[in-house]
């Protein structure tokens, strides 16, 4: 069969880093294409070229057999490209069917000398179709609901619907399923086949294998900037894609390593409640419901759910109790009472947080690797001098994180946060709250979006800080991470924690159905 | 060390501007050679003219410093003026009711009595932005009103000079005056001038080497990072508020204690407004506010002699370049950001 998408000898390079470099790429119509590659890989550049984002520096792009220019996403809309990216482009405060229609809007009739953009929106006709559409893949949609009111997973195929309203018939899916529950995933999966059987093509960029091999029929692997193997998946198995990936065989995963004893308790949070005023804002944000839960040293607490159902408000609370007058119950932190205490305080007393969003919450990007590795520490004895930033000894404590965690490039300290790619970034923030000696960690969405040599390393340290008489709580949407990691698992759904399982017992498919609020009677209940 | 393109690209903003002023000078039928010679000689023709520049730049470099400090930490300080009135007030208000200290005490209540009042009223917006949530610039800009009303009035009720038919406060004491830099001539320039390059030192010192500069660039920065980090963001706000509020208030102590040592309404020529531009141009870095601060004193000491030796065009020529030198600058950034999404 002929290509319907072909990329031939792309190269693109930002300043002196080559992003992709002689990319040769042939997608076949009607089928479900996976891109896999570590963080740096030139995944999304290649795919940004291909939806008009990023211009390439050299190369030929051919769709349906025919070279075009895409200058810009919209002349890709009309070349039939489409992409969904990792972080939704919705308003909230509109319905799903003006979110759809947003851009290409139906127009009403009227006199011709009547300005277009004062015609009133005609929405029958795009919602017979928005509804027929849904209907023929089998997805419970109103179009007239809005969008704040969506489950993530309906988010989700609102922006897919926003492609297939267009009549796309090429659609780029950015990690679709990094926020979605097994179920919902599993649903996701059905329909795009239903797609591809349609006639659509579908790239799907991925970090996990696994899914990779669910759904794909030909996978291409990203290395260095350049695709280095196209293979059926059928005839590929998951340790060969992870070795063509780092481009090195790596030992299969090892099982999950038993704690040491207990210490005391680090933090023991009792029925606490968190409105949605007290957080401020945010749509999506979920209220706290009696939650209480406990740490101690030496162990990994668990906290496995889907995002938005509450996570981040408990990360909240713990990392600036004082912050929340709105909240009820009680913060213990190292056995005393700490609900007066700000988030520099708890800094203080022994908090390190590795949040879920490392470019916001994270890192400051404009910054350099040193004055990104002391943040937060700046007051910090060693890193001073009389009144002065003693500048000699970060620079030099900070080459030395770089050399532990094989962050790289570890040539240039000055090269700005950006410059790094996401593993990377990652393995900067873990290096930089593990020097903070901290008792306890908070470790949320540690892997996430991250290459699988990072995602090791970074587990790796986790369990080797546990061992060390950590407290570490790791909140993950990653049922894989939680279970390989977690001495005692949570499960959080909507505000509470719904039930308490053992790792070693618990089915994926158990804690699944968990997080996607649907509760096997045996084990609903509170811990 | 900065990249040569964050000093190359002011520098060509700047004649921009300044080539488009000269452009417009000829429409309105005047040589923009005979308008440039003008503007140069008389803006540095002579020491005198050199001093005038100077004196006219001093209270712009700490106005500008007081845009540039809290603009590291990510607020914008549209108070300069109101700050820099309260603060010269302030301090003319402890020369008139403590008349005769010793020569050196008077120069440091002065210096602190204007810091403090311009610290304090920088550090209220400050405060209402953090607890609050009230934008700065809308409070800045409230503040400025609230100075100059509160000071006139106490100007005029209070401290009033019955002597004379001005609306200025009588005169301090003698040991406030301060000696003027005789290198220039009959220029009125005063030691303030050293005083602005100090606070240019300070404040880089301050937010280049220090460990709290370190928290006020990260909070400038990324907020939610540095807020995560531990970095207190509110108490680093407002004291950098306050402490570009200090600077704004030091601004016109040159102005009044070099000058009558009388405190007079309406004294400031928009010093503090002229700030801000000072600050944007620099990029808020302090070295650029200093010669940023001299090219707009050079600019209006420059002007002034347009009027009497040109038939077609005003100082107001002066405004249209500065003018047009932010509208460069800015258009610079805005190129800049449009070339980094493609």
């Amino acid at each position: 069969m002929d290509p319907i998408v072909e990329l031939r000898g792309i190269r693109k390079a930002f300043g002196q880093q080559k992003a992709v470099d002689g990319i040769d790429l042939r997608v076949e119509a009607g089928s479900i294409h996976g891109i896999v590659g570590e963080n740096g890989a030139g995944k999304s550049t290649a795919m940004n070229i291909l939806f008009g984002l990023v211009q390439p520096d050299s190369g030929q792009i051919l769709i349906r057999g025919r070279e075009c220019q895409l200058a810009s996403p919209s002349v890709a809309m009309r070349h039939g490209i489409g992409m969904v990216h990792q972080h939704f482009m919705l308003s909230p405060v509109h319905s799903v069917l003006d979110n759809i229609i947003l851009g290409s809007e139906p127009e009403t009739p009227g006199p011709v000398w009547w300005p277009r953009f004062l015609r009133p929106l005609s929405r029958r006709a795009a919602r017979a179709k928005v509804t027929r559409i849904a209907a023929a893949l089998g997805i419970e949609l109103d179009p007239m609901t809005m969008v704040a009111d969506l489950p993530v997973g309906l988010e989700q195929w609102t922006e897919i619907l926003k492609l297939l309203y267009r009549d796309a018939s090429i659609i780029i899916l950015d990690e679709p399923t990094a926020v979605l529950t097994p179920n919902e995933t599993e649903m996701l999966f059905r329909s795009l086949r239903h797609l591809r059987d349609e006639g659509k093509t579908i790239l799907l960029i991925t970090h996990k294998l696994k899914e990779l091999k669910a759904l794909t029929d030909r996978v291409s692997v990203f290395r260095q900037g350049q695709v280095v193997a196209v293979r059926d998946t059928a005839a590929v198995s998951l340790d060969e894609l992870a070795a063509l990936m780092i481009g090195q065989s790596i030992a299969v995963r090892a099982a999950r390593r038993a704690s040491g004893p207990k210490g005391r308790v680090l933090v023991e949070i009792k029925d606490l409640e968190v409105s949605r005023e007290a957080h401020g804002g945010g749509f999506e944000a979920a209220r706290l419901k009696g939650v209480s839960l406990h740490v101690a040293a030496g162990e990994v607490l668990g906290i496995a759910g889907v995002e938005g159902n509450g996570q981040s408000e408990l990360i909240e609370v713990l990392r600036a109790p004082s912050r929340h007058p709105l909240a009820r119950g009680t913060v213990n932190f190292c056995g005393a009472d700490a609900g007066a205490l700000d988030a520099r305080a708890m800094r203080e007393r022994g908090l390190a947080i590795v949040p879920e969003d490392r470019l916001v919450q994270g890192l400051v990007l404009e910054q350099s690797l040193v004055e990104n590795f002391v943040l937060g520490r700046e007051r910090e004895a060693s890193f001073c001098r009389g009144p002065w930033a003693n500048v000699a000894a970060r620079r030099a404590a900070t080459r030395a994180a770089l050399t532990e965690y094989d962050i790289r490039p570890s040539g240039n300290l000055d090269l700005s946060a950006a410059g790094l790619s996401g593993g990377n970034q990652q393995k900067l923030i873990v290096a930089r709250e593990c020097a903070r000696k901290p008792h306890c960690l908070i470790a949320a969405q540690p892997t996430r979006g991250v290459d699988i040599g990072a995602v090791d390393f970074i587990h790796e340290r986790l369990l080797s800080l546990r061992d060390a008489g950590l407290g570490v709580v790791l909140i993950s949407s990653d049922l894989d991470e939680v279970r390989k990691l977690s001495d005692r698992i949570l499960v959080i759904y909507e505000g509470r924690i719904v039930a308490e399982v053992d790792p070693d017992q618990a089915s994926e498919e158990t804690l699944g159905q968990l997080m996607g609020g649907s509760f096997p009677s045996s084990r609903l209940g509170s811990p | 060390m900065p990249h040569i393109q964050t000093i190359l690209r002011p520098i060509l903003a700047v004649a921009f501007g300044l080539a488009c002023g000269l452009v417009l000078a000829s429409f309105a039928g005047e040589s923009p050679v005979h308008v440039l010679a003008i503007l140069g000689r008389s803006a540095f023709g002579t020491p005198y003219d050199l001093g005038m520049s100077l004196y006219f730049a001093t209270p712009l470099v700490l106005t500008g410093l007081a845009v540039a400090l809290p603009y590291h930490s990510g607020l914008f300080n549209v108070g300069g003026e109101g700050q820099m009135i309260v603060g010269v007030f302030a301090a003319a208000a402890v020369g008139l009711l403590w008349p005769e200290p010793g020569a050196l005490v008077a120069k440091l209540l002065t210096l602190a009595a204007a810091f403090t009042a311009g610290a304090l009223w920088g550090a209220i917006p400050g405060w209402m932005r953090v607890r609050r949530g009230a934008h700065e610039v809308i409070t800045t800009i409230m503040m400025n009103f609230i100075a100059i009303g509160m000071t006139s009035w106490l100007t005029l009720g209070t401290l009033r000079n019955t002597e004379t038919m001005n609306p200025e406060t009588r005169q301090v004491g003698a040991a406030y005056l301060w000696p003027r830099l005789e290198l220039f001539g009959d220029a009125p320039l005063s030691v303030a001038l050293l005083l602005g390059l100090v606070a240019a030192a300070c404040v880089y010192l301050l937010v280049w080497k220090t460990p709290f500069g370190g928290e006020l660039r990260a909070v400038g920065l990324n907020e939610r990072a540095a807020d995560i980090a531990g970095i207190s963001v509110g108490r680093t706000r407002i004291l950098a508020m306050a402490l570009g509020g200090g600077l704004a208030g030091l601004a016109a102590v040159g102005e009044i204690f070099g000058n009558s040592g009388k405190f007079k309404i309406g004294f400031s020529a928009e010093y503090g407004f002229t700030g801000i531009a000072v600050a944007l141009l620099a990029r808020g870095r302090p070295l650029g506010v200093v010669l940023a601060a001299i090219l707009f004193g050079a600019l209006h000491k420059g002007a002034g002699d347009l009027d009497f030796e040109t038939e077609f065009i005003t100082r107001d020529l002066a405004v249209v370049m500065q003018s047009l030198v932010i509208i460069a600058v800015a258009v610079d950034g805005f190129w800049r950001t449009g070339k980094g999404r493609s």
